[in-house]
């Protein structure tokens, strides 16, 4: 029961809390006092995946030391591999009335490519999901962690990675729909993706997935080899001098990261109702990076409020004032890196102690 | 002005431009080659015409006839301003004022005065056409349809020839009488290959004169006359048929010299501008092991500055040009200095929140060139000395713009080693490249050396913003299409070596060309882009790497 120390504790009180208001709130009739819109959920649901894609990112840099660059493409491939699922529930709905999806029918196919086989059943996608990223992550981390490529280098390489893939998922004939990439779905497993219960369910996986994400990272870091993790990033050198096989620690939770990314991804996918190449884009994971810089590195819950905080600034500003947002977002990057090292929730634990030195100092004289 | 500029060199056109470049003694290359532009962008021809006395008697005669004294002088006189009277006759567009014995072209916006070629003022003129009958109207169509045919500058002649090769109506009398007159050999060989194709296409002519006419195609490569050949080669004929062949093969194999000849120079160019944009990144990267993300924005900065100075200065784009390499040196590398200043030097030794850090100030900048100017596309004028052509060879050119960027970035290149390697600067660089603690122990200013070091690498990331103007569009999206690139020229090269840099661009940018034709332009990056991950994974200090207890670092 060491994984449940207290900051776990209140993550999962205010999660499940926050999980059954919004999620009753939600069934509720339109219109009603605490009743949540359609809108508001899809947006809270959007959020919840990120902030396990942000957290995916906290494993690997805040407790292992490896800053990837790159989180966003397991988290778009995870999208990808549950959007193609989605694409294959359309079957006849679409414009060109083929089983085929549409893009597809446009560039001229008659018949589906070899990977798309199979993807009509849930199960499969489901597969998918967790191995198109996991595969991508373990190859790529095979080959730069047995060289010992680390650091900066590593980070560029990850950038040039999704970066690739950005432009390999821009063409056309690579079957992924190109600049469009995938939208305009209609169900899942035969229910209507617009239905308010289907927001409503999509929504409580999304929770679930970053509370069960939460605890197996949890999980980890509360165990020995979560002390390895903090050891190889603190000293590396020293670490494998010990004797630990540093090689393979960081192949194994790099790509158990990419996994949940990925997770974080296909949950995505359905409640945004698009997935399309800018998910790639070099932008959106270092956007995500800065979520866990902002909340604190190194610490869980910080990944989580990392990710709210700045994806809720950004729901409100791009609409109020589209201008500022990117100063504003900049100037996040620099205030949090150069005053707030720790992020939010190190300035909150500084208070915290702060507060409380004093209550003691006070009653001690 | 405008409707002269391309009238250089005219038979009364000195050139004005008397800055010689060789007499200003500066012994850095970039310095030179600068000064040489800018004598090129001051020279334009003056322009003036002084008609001979018995040439404007003749226009001014009463008599038809008389005027062809004047047709035949000026038939003979092959400057640009004989060649306007000549075509201002032939369209009754030629007018005289007897009292003042001056001429005038009427052109669609008014009149020029045929002495200044600058348009003039005809008020109390009493103005008359000067009219030429029937028969010297057809002399005027001969004569200019030959004039550039016969004109006496062979280059003039070869081209003019050069251009007749495709036409399938070309005047066989003419090309034959030509022909005859003609000394160059390389204008004959043009002339050559027009009667055989004339003899290839000709159903009548002989067996002998195809193969002759083959012959003649040996020699030459003639992509035009490629169907008449393939042609032949289809002829009834064995042995005319194999001669096509032959021509057939030995053409392919020219095409595909030029062809690979083409491809390392398009290599050549795109290396050059990613060594230039790595340039400035190599050197921050290698002396403070720090990723500045914000470097594309650096190059996106010297864009707009010739953007800017060419605004403030609209008459003159090409001097702007100039003017822009060491103003954006100046400009980025202010902007660099501040970022060193303000937020790289608080967080010392944590290269990981530098990348981040500089990642925001990107975006900042970013939004503040689309706030502030503008977020649409800025226009960027390409001055005529960047935009011609070079030809070599017969059927091949190569655009002058992308020649200049390659000398650009080799001078940029030996400017910033030379600075690297010969100055107490560069020095004091290079010991905290190698060892920041022992540099410092022995008496080097480190934080002063990154902050100088930051400015160099930004003001050379400004001047590579200046060669991108003139090769994409320059917007606020500039520095990031690049950024990626940039990085990969520098891990692929190797930290802490420009050379490597040089060779590391060099290397991406023929990689990159070569294998577009066979992969296309996209999935030719992503092989690129997928090779240096798995190079890096191999020697994970790029191609050059430190030696020695640096290395260790």
């Amino acid at each position: 029961m060491r994984a449940l120390d207290r900051p776990t504790k209140a993550f999962l009180g205010i999660a499940f809390a926050f999980t059954l208001l919004v999620a009753c709130g939600s069934l509720l009739p339109e219109g009603s006092a605490f009743g949540v819109s359609r809108y508001t959920l899809t947006v809270l649901g959007k959020y919840l995946c990120l902030a396990a894609l942000a957290l995916s990112i906290d494993l690997v840099w805040g407790y292992m030391g490896i800053l990837s660059l790159g989180h966003g493409a397991f988290f778009a491939l995870g999208g990808y591999a549950f959007g193609m699922y989605l694409m294959r529930q359309i079957g006849a709905k679409g414009v060109y009335v083929s089983e085929l999806p549409d893009f597809m029918v446009f560039i001229g196919w008659d018949r589906l490519p070899w990977y798309w086989l199979g993807t009509d059943m849930l199960w499969y996608s489901l597969i998918l999901v967790f191995l198109a990223p996991g595969a991508l992550a373990f190859l790529f981390g095979w080959t730069a962690f047995r060289s010992r490529v680390s650091g900066v280098y590593f980070s560029i390489i990850t950038q040039a990675m999704t970066y690739a893939l950005m432009l390999a998922f821009l063409l056309n004939n690579m079957g992924f729909g190109g600049n469009n990439g995938f939208t305009d779905f209609k169900t899942i497993l035969g229910f209507d993706i617009q239905s308010q219960g289907m927001g409503t369910t999509l929504f409580v996986l999304s929770a679930l997935c970053l509370i069960g994400c939460y605890l197996v990272c949890r999980m980890i870091c509360a165990s020995r080899l979560g002390l390895v993790l903090v050891a190889i990033r603190d000293n590396e050198s020293r670490a494998r001098f010990a004797g630990y096989r540093v090689e393979r620690v960081k192949l194994a939770i790099f790509t158990l990261s990419a996994m949940m990314a990925g997770l974080a991804g296909a949950l995505y996918v359905p409640q945004a109702g698009i997935i399309n190449p800018s998910s790639f884009m070099p932008l959106f994971s270092i956007e995500m990076v800065i979520c866990v810089a902002l909340g604190g590195r190194g610490r869980l819950y910080g990944a989580v409020v990392g990710a709210f905080l700045v994806n809720a600034l950004r729901t409100y500003l791009t609409a109020q004032f589209p201008n500022a947002w990117l100063f504003v977002f900049g100037a996040l990057f620099v205030v949090v890196t150069v005053f707030l090292p720790r992020g939010v929730s190190g300035l909150a634990e500084d208070l915290v102690g702060w507060v409380s030195r004093r209550r003691n100092g006070e009653a001690t004289t | 002005m405008g409707r002269r500029m391309e009238c250089k060199g005219g038979m009364n056109s000195p050139m004005t431009g008397g800055l010689t470049p060789w007499a200003l003694t500066c012994s850095a290359p970039l310095l030179c080659a600068l000064f040489f532009l800018f004598a090129l962008a001051m020279a334009q021809p003056a322009l003036a015409y002084d008609l001979p006395e018995e040439v404007s008697e003749s226009l001014l005669s009463q008599r038809i006839n008389d005027r062809q004294k004047a047709i035949d002088a000026l038939a003979q006189d092959y400057s640009d301003e004989a060649k306007a009277m000549l075509e201002a006759l032939l369209g009754g567009n030629l007018y005289a004022d007897r009292a003042s014995k001056t001429f005038y072209i009427k052109d669609a916006t008014g009149y020029l005065s045929v002495a200044t070629f600058e348009p003039a003022q005809t008020e109390g003129l009493n103005l008359r056409t000067v009219g030429v009958n029937n028969r010297q109207r057809q002399q005027l169509v001969g004569v200019l349809n030959a004039r550039s045919l016969r004109h006496p500058d062979r280059a003039v002649r070869f081209a003019a020839s050069r251009a007749l090769i495709p036409a399938a109506d070309v005047d066989m009398g003419l090309v034959r009488e030509l022909r005859e007159e003609e000394s160059d050999p390389g204008v004959l060989s043009n002339y050559d290959r027009i009667v055989a194709m004339d003899a290839l296409w000709d159903p009548g002519s002989t067996k002998e004169a195809k193969l002759q006419a083959l012959k003649v195609f040996g020699a030459a490569f003639t992509p035009e006359a490629q169907e008449l050949i393939n042609r032949a080669a289809e002829s009834d004929d064995p042995e005319i048929a194999a001669a096509a062949e032959a021509v057939k093969g030995g053409m392919a194999a020219t095409a595909s010299h030029l062809q690979l000849f083409e491809t390392i120079f398009f290599g050549l160019s795109l290396g050059s501008v990613l060594v230039l944009i790595g340039l400035g990144l190599a050197i921050t990267f290698g002396v403070m092991g720090v990723i500045n993300m914000a470097h594309g924005e650096m190059v996106m900065l010297g864009a707009y500055c010739v953007w800017f100075l060419q605004q403030w200065m609209p008459g003159s784009p090409g001097l702007a040009l100039l003017l822009a390499v060491p103003f954006s040196f100046v400009v980025a590398g202010g902007v660099g200095g501040l970022i060193e200043l303000g937020v790289i030097r608080h967080l010392y030794n944590r290269p990981l929140e530098t990348l981040l850090a500089t990642f925001g100030i990107s975006l900042i900048l970013q939004q503040a060139v689309r706030t502030f100017i503008a977020s649409n596309n800025r226009p960027v004028v390409v001055p005529t000395f960047l935009s011609g052509q070079l030809s070599i060879g017969e059927n091949f050119g190569i655009t002058t713009g992308r020649l200049w960027i390659i000398a650009f970035c080799l001078a940029v290149f030996f400017l910033t080693h030379l600075v690297t390697s010969r100055t107490r600067m560069g020095l004091e660089v290079r010991a905290v490249t190698q060892n920041r603690e022992i540099a410092k122990a022995l008496g080097v200013n480190s934080s002063w050396v990154d902050t100088r070091t930051f400015i160099l690498g930004s003001g050379v990331a400004g001047m590579a913003g200046v060669a991108l103007s003139q090769l994409t569009n320059v917007g606020p999206n500039l520095g990031q299409q690049y950024i990626v690139d940039s990085f990969m020229v520098v891990v692929f090269g190797g930290v802490g070596n420009l050379w490597g840099t040089l060779l590391g661009g060099l290397i991406l940018g023929m990689a990159n060309k070569f294998l577009e034709p066979v992969s296309g332009a996209i999935l030719a990056k992503i092989l690129i882009l997928f090779g240096i991950i798995l190079f890096i994974q191999r020697h994970p200090s790029g191609l050059f790497p430190q030696k020695g207890r640096a290395a260790a670092l």
